[in-house]
């Protein structure tokens, strides 16, 4: 009686044990917040969780760095997590889920359009992620040193010496430090390079640097006259990313090339303190004005013990109502067509975040296809990373222009030949 | 107490008597060593043949047998130069860059370090006022974490930091000091020096303690000198200590890493990328990650440490004999 007492007793655990663990299906999403993302998809999710009981979505909020070093180690060990908010899009496709039978592909086409090739490579063209976040580089402009200087702005069409003339002279009129800033980073640069004629690829479609010394040479110029915070670039090593945005805000700065996911934190910081307003990326030589699209996304991973889950997160995430609410909390620009073209009111922006948000979205029919083909290209990063380094060696002076060039030639060679 | 040690050691004793008599005496030994053992091959040894086997393959994977077999081609990649003293005629300059940078560091370093820990523990022997405080001073930087101090002293150098907000006070005027490669790497130099001379001056003060009185009283019975008691009596007996740290200090100085890439990142260019953050950028921080190349580095460091090592244990043996 009492064996068959422990026995039931046992056997009532062990039926209950299994019983929750079927219930409790825990989906663990990594994500990175460049202003509150995180913290709104946690929310947003919260409405899933309801509408799905026993599925626990836990979001694990990480630094940027973690998502580019830790992540892809962890996928290649098959410890990473279900889903993850992503930026080296192409790079990582090896170890997306592809969405495609749990998800209506005919609205995904219709509503997120080129940006779901971006997430595609080679033989891998299923439905891989939902581009959460658009972003487009650009310059912000201190308006308000403009003025004290009485130098008028350039206009539309201006070009990229036109706007560092202009920069120059706001300097030497006013306290500021340094005429124009960019972000240290592959990414920022492509924009211009390609409106001074980088190619990116060659004729086989594979990645390159043919044309990109043009704007090598007038960026170590820049950097070397003072036209360029040299601090940006000059003050570290490797391809760590250093912006400059502290600088612009803090007035020091008049023309400052970064990208629409800054608005929220110009918006924040730079207040009263000055005017502030974005205009369009200059133009080159070679007659393009691009500026370089980019962004974020949610993809799901392959090694994931719940696919149907995690797909339907993403769909969830997907759906036009959630995306634009989305959107308007995050304040970043939709990559989702219907919300884009039902306009996004976004929370809390004031007049010149709302504006600015506005200017860049203005900017997007101005990106060179080079542009888009590069920002899905799986080698970017390793082209990102080879750009910033040798540049920097050039600023520096460790290296000529030429030999920084035929360098970074070099190191594209070996990264292609090294990577599967 | 013992009626309570002596059922215990008796149950222990089943066993143990157990094993003796399957094992033998001289054998037993080996079963006292084998938890040490396993612990040492999992998380030394394994490693180290890890190391071997991610240097002679290829490709981006991490799962070694998704890593086609390249030989030495990691290690000729690293070594194929017209001339080593020249990092611009090196296939893989960014190497050469990091050995020559560690080099003259290490060189810089630990001289200066040596040096002053040195010079910093035969003040703290002498019977000073508030020797007590002046100690914990000396070694309060050893206790804060290298991202700190890295911090700090990135607060007190950067373009508006506290050295430049003075020197402007002064009139001097700021210096873009982390913009500029040779500041850069001379405060590097200092900003080590800084934060580990500390340590290295507790152990020569623990040396020197180790020294005998009387043979500083017979040296002033025979009217020695200051500076002839130091070298002669001061120096040679601190000779073991000194070695050790020597040794300590040069492996140190090799593996300088997350302090000087977290004050400047290893620029400006490449100003202050040492060996390690070399290996660590290629093999973690850029795209693709070519673990083969960052393996075989991490071997040729090895390899140059063992042998400085070794180096030093001969010349102090040599010494202790002669």
């Amino acid at each position: 009686m009492k064996y068959s007492h422990l026995m039931t007793t046992a056997f009532a655990a062990g039926l209950g044990v299994a019983a929750s663990a079927v219930a409790a299906q825990e989906i663990r999403f990594m994500c990175y917040s460049d202003g509150n993302e995180c913290e709104v998809y946690d929310d947003l999710l919260t409405q899933f969780e309801a509408q799905n009981p026993g599925v626990d979505v836990i979001v694990d909020v990480v630094p940027y760095q973690a998502i580019l070093e830790n992540l892809p180690v962890q996928l290649a060990a098959g410890t990473g997590p279900d889903l993850a908010k992503v930026t080296d899009l192409g790079g990582l496709n090896e170890y997306y889920l592809d969405l495609s039978s749990h998800i209506n592909t005919d609205y995904w086409d219709a509503s997120f359009g080129d940006t779901l090739d971006w997430y595609r490579v080679g033989d891998r063209q299923g439905y891989y992620g939902l581009h959460t976040q658009l972003t487009i580089t650009g310059p912000f402009v201190n308006a308000t040193l403009f003025e004290q200087a009485g130098v008028e702005m350039p206009g539309d069409g201006a070009t990229w010496e036109d706007w560092a003339a202009a920069a120059r002279a706001v300097t030497d009129a006013t306290d500021a430090d340094f005429p124009m800033a960019m972000d240290r980073s592959g990414h920022r640069v492509a924009g211009p390079a390609i409106s001074y004629g980088a190619k990116y690829f060659d004729a086989d479609g594979v990645g390159s640097f043919e044309g990109f010394d043009a704007f090598a040479e007038a960026f170590v110029g820049w950097n070397e006259d003072g036209t360029m915070a040299r601090d940006v670039w000059a003050s570290q090593g490797g391809s760590t990313y250093a912006d400059a945005a502290q600088e612009f805000i803090n007035g020091e700065v008049v023309f400052y090339y970064s990208g629409s996911w800054q608005v929220g934190r110009m918006d924040e910081q730079v207040g009263d303190f000055f005017d502030w307003q974005v205009v369009g990326s200059p133009c080159g030589p070679a007659g393009a004005c691009s500026g370089m699209p980019g962004g974020a996304g949610v993809v799901g991973f392959e090694q994931t013990e719940h696919p149907e889950v995690v797909a339907a997160v993403i769909d969830f995430l997907a759906q036009e109502e959630i995306y634009a609410e989305a959107a308007a909390r995050t304040r970043n620009l939709p990559a989702h067509l219907g919300v884009a073209a039902a306009g996004v009111e976004f929370q809390d922006a004031s007049p010149a975040a709302q504006a600015a948000l506005n200017g860049f979205a203005g900017d997007l029919p101005n990106v060179s296809p080079i542009a888009f083909a590069y920002q899905g290209y799986a080698g970017n990063r390793a082209m990102f990373g080879i750009t910033v380094e040798r540049l920097s060696q050039a600023i520096v002076g460790e290296l000529s222009v030429s030999d920084a060039m035929a360098r970074a030639a070099e190191d594209l060679k070996t990264a292609l030949a090294e990577a599967n | 107490m013992l009626k309570i040690v002596s059922p215990i050691m008796r149950i222990v004793e089943i066993p143990m008597l157990a094993l003796q008599r399957k094992l033998g005496i001289n054998r037993l030994a080996w079963a006292f060593l084998l938890p040490n053992l396993i612990l040492f091959g999992l998380f030394a040894f394994l490693p180290v043949i890890l190391n071997v086997f991610y240097a002679v393959t290829g490709g981006d994977n991490v799962l070694l047998a998704d890593r086609p077999n390249v030989g030495v081609r990691n290690f000729a990649s690293l070594l194929d130069c017209s001339n080593h003293f020249d990092p611009n005629s090196c296939r893989e300059d960014k190497f050469w860059r990091a050995v020559w940078n560690t080099a003259w560091f290490v060189t810089l370093q630990v001289g200066f370090m040596v040096g002053f820990a040195l010079l910093t523990a035969l003040i703290l022997n002498r019977d000073i006022r508030a020797r007590g405080f002046f100690r914990s001073v000396f070694f309060f930087p050893v206790l804060l974490s290298p991202v700190v101090v890295a911090l700090i002293w990135k607060w007190i150098l950067q373009r508006e930091g506290v050295l430049n907000a003075f020197l402007d006070w002064t009139g001097i005027g700021g210096i873009n000091w982390l913009v500029d490669a040779q500041w850069a790497f001379t405060w590097s130099v200092f900003i080590s020096v800084w934060a580990h001379m500390g340590f290295y001056t507790l152990i020569l003060l623990a040396g020197l303690q180790a020294i005998p009185r009387d043979v500083y009283d017979a040296a002033l019975m025979d009217r020695a000198s200051a500076w002839r008691t130091f070298r002669k009596i001061t120096l040679p007996l601190l000779a073991p200590t000194m070695l050790v740290v020597l040794v300590l200090a040069l492996i140190k100085g090799v593996q300088t890493f997350d302090e000087i890439y977290a004050f400047t990142g290893g620029g400006p260019g490449t100003a202050t990328t040492f060996i390690i953050q070399y290996i660590y950028e290629r093999g973690f921080a850029g795209a693709p990650r070519l673990f083969g190349l960052a393996a075989a580095a991490s071997l040729l460091v090895a390899g140059v440490l063992v042998v400085l090592t070794l180096l030093q244990l001969r010349v102090s043996k040599e010494n202790a004999d002669g």
